[in-house]
């Protein structure tokens, strides 16, 4: 346990890739071949089964230090997460245990249909097993949530570098389904690769943002317009009777959209598509936040299928017939997907619609609707243009619509998480309604670190009441707020509901009294609202 | 009357006319440690534990009119009789006891119970009323003991001088940083210090106490000098041009504040060490408890939690606001 304590400490403390992944590659060269299967399985996305849940950890933390509630609340707000907090907060264990990584893994796993009593002593006594640095990452293992910045992509390349195999390759081998109690890194990795090479992607064309009107771009009948969407940038590949979904992140995640299984047999052989996979329904795309609940998800729940069910929104065809088309012009490869999809005929697979638009102007005002159907804005490419590799000004460009923006005032601040812990960074605001303060909506980001510190600073020393975690501020730092989109609700007291508000700048040159007022926010409503992303 | 009021110019006596870092000028301040937020410009006549004197004349100038006393020893104001004793925070930190008509408060300033193996042992006091910090008052603060967070230090120096670096460690120029070279100066060949902890490591040295020489960085450095070096530099000198010159260099922070991991990876900080010159929360216990007093007034910190636990444990408790901030946190303008 001490050897994964010390990387996930290094992991989670270094800012340089290189330094992880020397740790990563030291790590698996080093590790125990038991351990390694479960590090590999951790920071995949097969997290084990949850045998004991955080209120359990938090009552028992309690009980072993004779805490009362309201304190520990107060070290979590501090801390910003509950397995760290309950790290620092136990005493120095009396009988240490050098047991490796996997012995405390199938521990817990054993602890399934244990009853509670069981699982508190085992808890209990592994706490006494274990030092501070190790009971953190013990506790996380049970909390999940392992965020410490590494992702799959960065564990892929080490073990690239440790094993010597292409990363793609690598990537491929360790997908599908194996537990890491039975399987080692060194059969996953010696595995038959012929299917390997049938899964790589094609690296993503990346579109630059542009600035200013679209008139420099020349004529409008040489352009194709279509609406950008905010989803998962990703590529569908069928090769070898196999189907393969891959993110921009490098990320195969084929097992985490099973709606596209049945592409399998309805695409032909040697097809790459590229697109957005989005959550939709009734015919139009759902909020980010709905993705957000598939994504980081191993093993999806038949709820999250219904709530979220997602579709792959496609706009280029890279392969079609096991060839390479990426040098033919757009205008052929999109006769070529238009057809494709015809055939395929499914609704988890769509075609991204191109905008008829006569000029520059008409495309302009159409922009201006891209709010109403819960678009960031649209895309702008080039008919004749070939697919290019990564980010290149010339061929593709994406015309994202400003945001909505207000003017409002702190009123509650609370302290953040991880990086952000112990510093107040959670702020809600309020626009003015008469002589009242109304809040209207949350933001946690937008400030630059050095500003954070600055208000946090200004909160310790103008804090009014405290309620829990929250304080209360005098109502004097004034802000602009910017946002997708408004819609009316009658969840919240201002009777509106905001999409992506984040903080555009710390509006020191504004007195409070000039701030927006309720009936301004009405207004942006009455203009922007009834989105039906929001 | 209370012994000690709280205005708004500080903790003040009004049977003594005299105050206990004050934040705003008055005629007579007694202080508790040489701390910006603790002795502050303009006031009239200084009172502070002899080895503060150079240390209080070197921040607020040669001019001004301060008495220096020994730890234990008694003067009187009006009659109200005033003594200062070891708070273990530095070098010339003090509590204030302040006795009148056999009724005894006494004010903590900052404090550690841990011996520094510099500053006077921290001395627990009897008293009716006790005003504590309480900067580190959450039971997640406690502390490991100095000697396993120096061998740790030690040890990160070796690996970094191992991988060819420099180890820079921020402490803040008065307190910490000569606690780090007090106990790493047979760790290391010589040590390199910005201008802020030079200016402070002259007096003390010229004062006698028993500290390693230092070799103050300047532009004309070579950059061979930095090579594997031990330097120490205060916590502003972060994100600065300055640091610049010493890569290839790994950067340590030695604040109480690292104890927590969000607070480090903020910093971006390669290690941190919880190295604190507070006390940390089994510390705040024992010394309220070796008071005996009857009635707490917690002071900056988490003031509010500490107020309340105690008043759970049966203490008259209450949290007072004052303009005490942390010198840990604060960037000081003269660094």
């Amino acid at each position: 346990m001490q050897q994964f304590a010390q990387l996930v400490k290094l992991l989670s403390n270094s800012t340089k890739t290189n330094e992880k992944l020397e740790a990563l590659s030291r790590y698996f060269a080093t590790a125990p071949a038991k351990d390694k299967s479960w590090v590999l399985a951790l920071f995949s996305g097969r997290r084990p089964k949850r045998t004991v849940n955080s209120t359990q950890l938090k009552n028992w933390c309690m009980q072993a230090t004779a805490i009362s509630g309201w304190l520990f609340d107060e070290c979590y707000h501090t801390v910003g997460d509950l397995a760290e907090t309950i790290a620092l907060l136990l005493p120095p264990g009396t009988t240490p245990l050098a047991a490796p990584l996997h012995y405390w893994l199938e521990q817990l796993q054993q602890l399934e249909k244990a009853d509670e009593s069981t699982k508190q002593s085992f808890i209990l006594n592994a706490w006494n097993a274990l030092d501070s640095g190790e009971r953190f990452v013990f506790n996380k293992l049970i909390t999940g949530g392992f965020r410490i910045g590494l992702s799959q992509k960065m564990m892929v390349n080490a073990l690239a570098k440790t094993y010597d195999i292409e990363p793609a390759t690598l990537s491929h081998m360790i997908s599908g389904n194996w537990d890491p109690r039975n399987v080692t890194i060194e059969a996953l990795l010696h595995q038959h690769t012929t299917g390997a090479d049938a899964s790589r992607p094609y690296p993503f064309y990346l579109a630059y943002a542009l600035e200013g009107a679209p008139d420099a771009l020349g004529a409008e009948k040489d352009w194709q317009a279509e609406w950008k969407w905010d989803g998962i940038r990703g590529q569908i590949i069928k090769r070898e009777r196999q189907l393969f979904v891959w993110s921009r992140g490098d990320e195969l995640i084929t097992e985490k959209f099973p709606e596209f299984t049945p592409l399998l047999a309805m695409l032909p052989d040697g097809t790459v598509l590229d697109g957005e996979i989005l959550t939709f329904a009734n015919g139009l795309p759902l909020p980010f936040q709905t993705l957000q609940t598939r994504i980081g998800r191993k093993n999806v729940t038949r709820k999250q299928l219904q709530e979220a069910p997602v579709i792959f929104l496609s706009y280029d065809l890279l392969e079609w017939e096991g060839a390479d088309i990426r040098e033919k012009p757009l205008a052929e490869r999109r006769a070529l997907l238009i057809q494709l999809v015809q055939q395929t005929g499914m609704s988890v697979l769509q075609l991204s619609p191109e905008i008829d638009f006569d000029n520059w102007e008409q495309l302009t005002l159409l922009r201006g609707q891209s709010r109403d159907k819960g678009s960031e804005g649209l895309m702008l490419k080039k008919k004749s243009a070939p697919y290019q590799v990564g980010r290149k000004r010339g061929d593709w460009w994406k015309w994202k619509i400003d945001p909505l923006t207000i003017d409002a005032v702190m009123i509650y601040a609370q302290k953040g998480h991880g990086r952000r812990s112990n510093l107040y960074t959670d702020y809600t605001f309020a626009v003015k309604d008469g002589e009242q303060l109304v809040p209207f909506t949350k933001a946690y980001s937008g400030l630059t670190d050095k500003e954070i510190t600055e208000v946090d600073n200004w909160i310790k020393r103008h804090s009014l009441e405290k309620f829990g975690p929250v304080r209360t501020v005098q109502p004097e730092l004034v802000f602009e707020i910017a946002f997708e989109g408004i819609a009316s609700s009658n969840r919240h007291k201002s009777g509106v509901a905001l999409r992506f508000p984040r903080i555009n700048r710390w509006r020191k040159d504004k007195p409070a009294a000039e701030i927006n007022t309720l009936e301004d926010l009405k207004e942006l409503l009455r203009i922007n609202g009834n989105n039906p992303g929001a | 009357m209370n012994v000690l009021q709280f205005t708004d110019n500080g903790i003040y006596c009004p049977a003594g006319d005299f105050y206990i870092d004050p934040w705003k000028p008055v005629k007579r301040a007694v202080i508790t440690h040489a701390h910006a937020d603790h002795a502050r410009w303009g006031n009239e006549y200084y009172l502070c534990e002899n080895a503060s004197v150079p240390l209080l004349r070197l921040r607020l100038g040669n001019d001004i009119s301060v008495q220096g006393v020994a730890y234990g020893e008694t003067i009187f104001f009006n009659g109200v009789k005033v003594s200062l004793h070891p708070a273990g925070h530095m070098i010339g930190s003090a509590q204030i006891r302040v006795e009148q008509n056999g009724e005894v408060w006494v004010a903590s300033g900052d404090y550690k119970p841990e011996h520094d193996g510099l500053s006077a042992p921290f001395e627990p006091l009897r008293c009716h009323t006790f005003i504590t910090e309480s900067t580190f008052g959450l039971p997640i603060y406690r502390w490991a003991p100095q000697q396993q967070l120096f061998d740790n230090i030690t040890q990160w120096i070796y690996e970094n001088q191992q991988a060819g670096k420099a180890s820079v460690l921020l402490a803040y120029s008065l307190g910490k940083a000569q606690r780090l070279l007090y106990h790493l100066k047979d760790k290391a060949d010589h040590f390199l210090v910005h201008g802020a902890i030079a200016i402070p490591h002259d007096v003390l040295l010229q004062e006698g106490w028993p500290l390693p020489p230092v070799e103050r960085i300047t532009p004309e450095t070579p950059k061979s000098a930095f090579k594997n070096a031990v330097i120490i530099a205060p916590p502003s000198a972060e994100d600065n041009a300055w640091m610049r010159r010493f890569h290839p260099y790994a950067l340590g922070i030695c604040s109480g504040w690292m104890q927590v991991r969000g607070n480090m990876r903020r910093r971006n900080a390669d290690a941190g060490f919880a190295l604190s010159d507070h006390a940390d929360w089994p510390g705040l216990l024992e010394a309220v408890t070796a008071t005996g007093a009857e009635q707490v007034y917690v002071t900056h910190g988490f003031s509010s939690v500490f107020a309340r636990y105690l008043s759970e444990k049966g203490i008259n408790a209450r949290e007072v606001t004052t303009s005490y901030g942390d010198e840990e946190m604060i960037t000081n303008p003269e660094n």
